[in-house]
C-alpha cells in the first residue's frame, strides 16, 4: 500500500545533476532514512516524491501507481518541511486544519480529525496560538500534526530534527518512531545526521553526489560498508583506511605486513589487483606489544567513557584507537603497536573504492560471514 | 582639530574607536541625543504641518485678513460660512464624487492587477521571466509628462473622452504596484507554497489564503500610493475631460479658485474639504503603512 520506488531516476538543474540515477525501493511501514552529506541531492529526491520537482527522467510509483507528473495532492503524501513552513497568520489549530479544508472534509468530522492529530504529538493547550509564540519544538509538533492529520500513505520528513537543540532531538527521534509504528504509515526521512539514521532508520540509505552508495540496514551499512565512502561516513571517529600493497605474504602498510591468506592474495593477484585500502574501524583496534603496525601516540582525547588514542604511522598517516575507559592508557609520544582481529578488516579496492569480498585472512574473514549469512 | 581635518588620514583612524566611546558613554549623553532627535523630529514635523494649519486657519478668517500683515494664526472670529460656499458654489459634492469613484476604479484595479503580475513574478516559472520584469521596471523610469499626448491620442480613438474610463484608463496597471509587492511576496518563504500545494492549494487559493493575508502591510501601503497619487490628479483630469460634469475634485478646486477670486477663504475651505478623504485614509491605514514602509528591514 505505501510502497515507494525510484526506478533510475535523475534529476538535473541546467547542468548540474543533484540525483543521478536513482533506484530504490521502499517497502510499506517501512522508516527509510536518507542519508547523505550537504548537496547530495536527498532534498531533491523528497521533493520528486512529493511531486513539488518533476524528475528528469525515470520513473517514481507510490502505492502502485506511478505518478510521475500527478499533481502533489494527489500523491496522498505528506511532508515535514525542514523549516516546518507553518502559516504564520493562522492559529495551531488552523494550521492542522488547512490540509482538511481544501479536502472539503466536513467540519464536525474535521475538528475530530484535528483534535486526533493534536493529541497524538500533545499539542491540546496550544490550539489557539499562532506559530511565532511557540517554540521550536512545538512548532515542529505542528508541522508533524499538519502531516499526520491527513493519513497519507507515506511521510515526507526532510530533516525535521535539524532545527531542535540537541536534548530535544534525542526525545523527539525517539517519539517520531513511537508515532511511526502507532499510525503504521511509510516514512521516508531525509537527514545529513548518522546519529538519527542509525536510530531511526529499519534501512539507510546513503547517497553522496547524488548517486545512491548502499541501501542496508544501520547494522549491516555499519558492519559491511560497500565502499569507501560509506566506511568513511559512517561512525564516530571514521573508520581508520590505509592504503596497503599486495604483496606476497599479506598487505604491506607502512611499518609492518597484514598477513593475509593465500587465497585472497591469489585471488588479488588474478584480477591485478595491485593495492588496496584496508580499513578497520576505532574500537576494534587495539595497543598491544605483540601488534604488527608501530604506531606513535600523538594526542589522547578522553570522552568520559570511552578514549580516542590518536596515533600517526611511520609515515605519518593519522590512525585513530577507541578504547574504554578502564583500559590502561599509552602514554602521548610513546611508541605502540597496533593489533586486529583479522575478522574486522575492511578490504577496499584501492581503484574503484568498492569493498572487496575475497575473504582475508582464511574462513574467519568477511567473506565467510557472508556465506554464512 | 584643525590639524585633523587637514590631514584626512588621521581622521579616520580616529573613527576607528567609536566601540570604547560607546561603552564609556555616560547616560546623560543618550539622553542628550535623544532629546536632540525628538527636537529634530518635532521641527520637521512644524514644517510639514505649518502650510495645513495655515489652510485650515485662512478658511476661518475673513478674505481682508488674509491679507492682513502680519498674518494672523488664530482665527478669533471663525467664519464657518465659508464651507458651505465652498460646497455648494463650488459643487465640490458632485466634484468629491467623481473622484472617489475614479480613484476607487484606478484602485481597486491598480492593486489587483498589481497582485497578480507580482504573484506570477514571484512564484511563477516561466519563460522571459527576467526579461518581462526587467521590461516593467524600465516603466518606472518613463515620467507619466512623456507618455501624455499618446495616452490622449489613444484614449480619444478608444472613444473613451470624457468618460470615467478614460479618467481612469491610464493607471489602471503600474509597473510600480507590481515591482512593491513582488518585493513583498518574496519576503514570504519560499517553503509555504509548497506546503500549501501538500496541503491540496493550487495558484489562486494559495494567494487568497496565504500569499494576501501574510503581504497586507505592503498591499495596504499600496493602496495607500495609488489612493494618493489618483486623488491628487490635475493634468490628466483636465484634459481628458470637457465636461463639467466629469471632472474631479482638484480640478473644481481650480475653477472655484478662479471664480471667488476675492474671495480666498473660500478656496481654502475648498481645499481642507478635498484633503479629508486623504486624511480619514491615513488615519484607518496608519498601522499598516507603517509596517509597510519600514517591512524588509526589520525581518520576523
Ligand atoms: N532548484 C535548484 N536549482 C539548481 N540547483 C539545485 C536546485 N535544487 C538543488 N540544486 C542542487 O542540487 C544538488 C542537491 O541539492 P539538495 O537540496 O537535494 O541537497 P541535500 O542533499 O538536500 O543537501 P542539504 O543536506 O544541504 O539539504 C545541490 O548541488 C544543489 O545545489
Ligand atoms: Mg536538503
Amino acid at each position: 500500500m505505501g510502497r515507494v520506488a525510484f526506478h533510475g531516476v535523475t534529476k538535473r538543474f541546467g547542468d548540474a545533476v543533484a540525483v543521478d540515477d536513482l533506484t530504490l525501493e521502499v517497502e510499506d511501514q517501512e522508516f527509510l532514512v536518507l542519508l547523505g552529506p550537504s548537496g547530495c541531492g536527498k532534498t531533491t529526491a523528497l521533493r520528486m516524491l512529493a511531486g513539488l520537482d518533476e524528475p528528469t527522467s525515470g520513473t517514481i510509483e507510490i502505492g502502485s501507481r506511478i505518478v510521475n507528473g500527478v499533481e502533489p495532492k494527489l500523491r496522498d503524501v505528506a511532508m515535514v518541511f525542514q523549516s516546518y513552513a507553518l502559516y504564520p497568520h493562522m492559529s495551531v489549530r488552523k494550521n492542522i486544519e488547512f490540509p482538511l479544508k481544501s479536502r472539503r472534509v466536513p467540519s464536525s468530522e474535521r475538528r475530530a480529525l484535528v483534535d486526533e492529530a493534536a493529541r497524538a504529538v500533545g499539542l491540546e493547550d496550544l490550539m489557539e496560538r499562532k506559530p511565532g509564540q511557540l517554540s521550536g519544538g512545538q512548532r515542529q509538533r505542528v508541522a508533524l500534526a499538519r502531516a499526520i492529520v491527513r493519513r497519507p500513505q507515506v511521510f515526507l520528513m526532510d530533516e525535521p530534527l535539524s532545527n531542535l537543540d540537541a536534548k530535544l532531538r534525542v526525545q523527539t527521534r525517539a517519539e517520531l518512531i513511537e508515532l511511526q509504528r502507532r499510525l503504521a504509515t511509510t516514512v521516508v526521512y531525509v537527514t545529513h545526521d548518522q546519529v538519527e539514521a542509525m536510530t531511526m532508520g529499519d534501512r539507510i540509505a546513503i547517497m553522496n553526489a547524488g548517486r545512491l552508495q548502499q541501501i542496508a540496514p544501520p547494522q549491516e551499512v555499519y558492519a559491511r560498508p560497500a565502499n569507501l565512502f560509506v566506511a568513511r561516513f559512517i561512525g564516530n571517529p571514521p573508520m581508520n583506511t590505509v592504503t596497503g600493497r599486495v604483496v606476497d605474504d599479506g598487505f604491506e602498510l607502512p611499518g609492518g605486513v597484514v598477513p593475509g591468506a593465500s587465497g585472497t592474495l591469489d585471488a588479488m593477484k588474478a584480477r591485478g589487483i595491485a593495492e588496496v585500502v584496508i580499513g578497520v574501524r576505532p574500537e576494534h583496534l587495539r595497543v598491544d606489544a605483540d601488534g604488527i603496525v608501530p604506531a606513535t601516540v600523538t594526542v589522547i582525547e578522553s570522552l568520559g567513557h570511552e578514549r580516542h588514542v590518536i596515533c600517526r604511522l611511520v609515515d605519518g598517516q593519522m590512525i585513530i584507537v577507541r578504547q574504554a575507559s578502564d583500559v590502561v592508557p599509552p602514554a602521548e609520544g610513546q611508541t605502540v603497536r597496533l593489533t586486529t582481529d583479522p575478522a574486522n578488516l575492511h578490504l577496499f579496492d584501492a581503484q574503484t573504492g568498492e569493498r572487496l569480498d575475497l575473504g582475508l585472512v582464511g574462513a574467519d574473514g568477511p567473506a565467510a560471514e557472508l556465506a554464512g549469512s | 582639530m584643525a590639524i585633523e581635518s587637514a590631514v584626512p588620514f588621521s581622521a579616520t583612524v580616529d573613527v576607528a574607536e567609536p566601540v570604547t566611546t560607546t561603552v564609556a558613554e555616560p547616560p546623560n549623553r543618550g539622553l542628550a541625543k535623544k532629546i536632540l532627535w525628538y527636537a529634530l523630529l518635532t521641527f520637521i514635523a512644524l514644517v510639514i504641518f505649518f502650510p495645513i494649519y495655515i489652510s485650515v486657519v485662512n478658511s476661518l478668517l475673513k478674505p481682508d485678513q488674509i491679507a492682513r500683515r502680519p498674518p494672523s494664526f488664530f482665527p478669533s472670529h471663525p467664519q464657518w460660512s465659508s464651507y458651505s460656499k465652498a460646497w455648494s458654489q463650488g459643487h465640490l459634492g458632485k466634484f468629491l464624487l467623481n473622484s472617489a469613484i475614479v480613484t476607487g476604479i484606478i484602485v481597486a484595479f491598480e492593486v489587483g492587477l498589481s497582485i497578480v503580475a507580482a504573484y506570477a513574478f514571484a512564484f511563477l516559472e516561466f519563460p522571459f521571466k527576467r526579461t518581462l520584469f526587467t521590461v516593467f521596471l524600465a516603466t518606472l523610469m518613463i515620467p507619466f509628462e512623456v507618455t501624455i499626448a499618446t495616452n490622449l491620442d489613444t484614449i480619444v480613438k478608444l472613444n473613451a473622452y470624457n468618460t470615467y474610463v478614460g479618467l481612469a484608463m491610464p493607471f489602471l496597471a503600474t509597473g510600480f504596484g507590481a515591482f512593491l509587492l513582488r518585493q513583498a511576496f518574496l519576503q514570504l518563504p519560499k517553503d509555504l507554497k509548497d506546503a500549501a500545494a501538500l496541503d491540496g492549494y493550487g495558484h489562486l487559493r494559495f494567494l487568497t489564503r496565504v500569499v494576501i493575508p501574510l503581504a497586507r502591510p505592503g498591499i495596504a501601503a499600496l493602496t495607500v500610493f495609488a489612493f494618493l497619487s489618483a486623488w491628487n490628479q490635475y493634468l490628466w483630469p483636465l484634459l481628458v475631460t470637457k465636461d463639467q460634469r466629469l471632472r474631479t475634485v482638484q480640478i473644481g478646486l481650480g475653477f472655484l479658485r478662479a471664480q471667488q477670486i476675492d474671495q480666498v477663504n473660500v478656496t481654502f475651505a475648498g481645499t481642507v474639504i478635498a484633503v479629508i478623504p486623504l486624511f480619514l485614509l491615513l488615519v484607518v491605514f496608519q498601522k499598516q503603512l507603517v509596517r509597510g514602509l519600514t517591512a524588509g528591514a526589520v525581518k520576523g
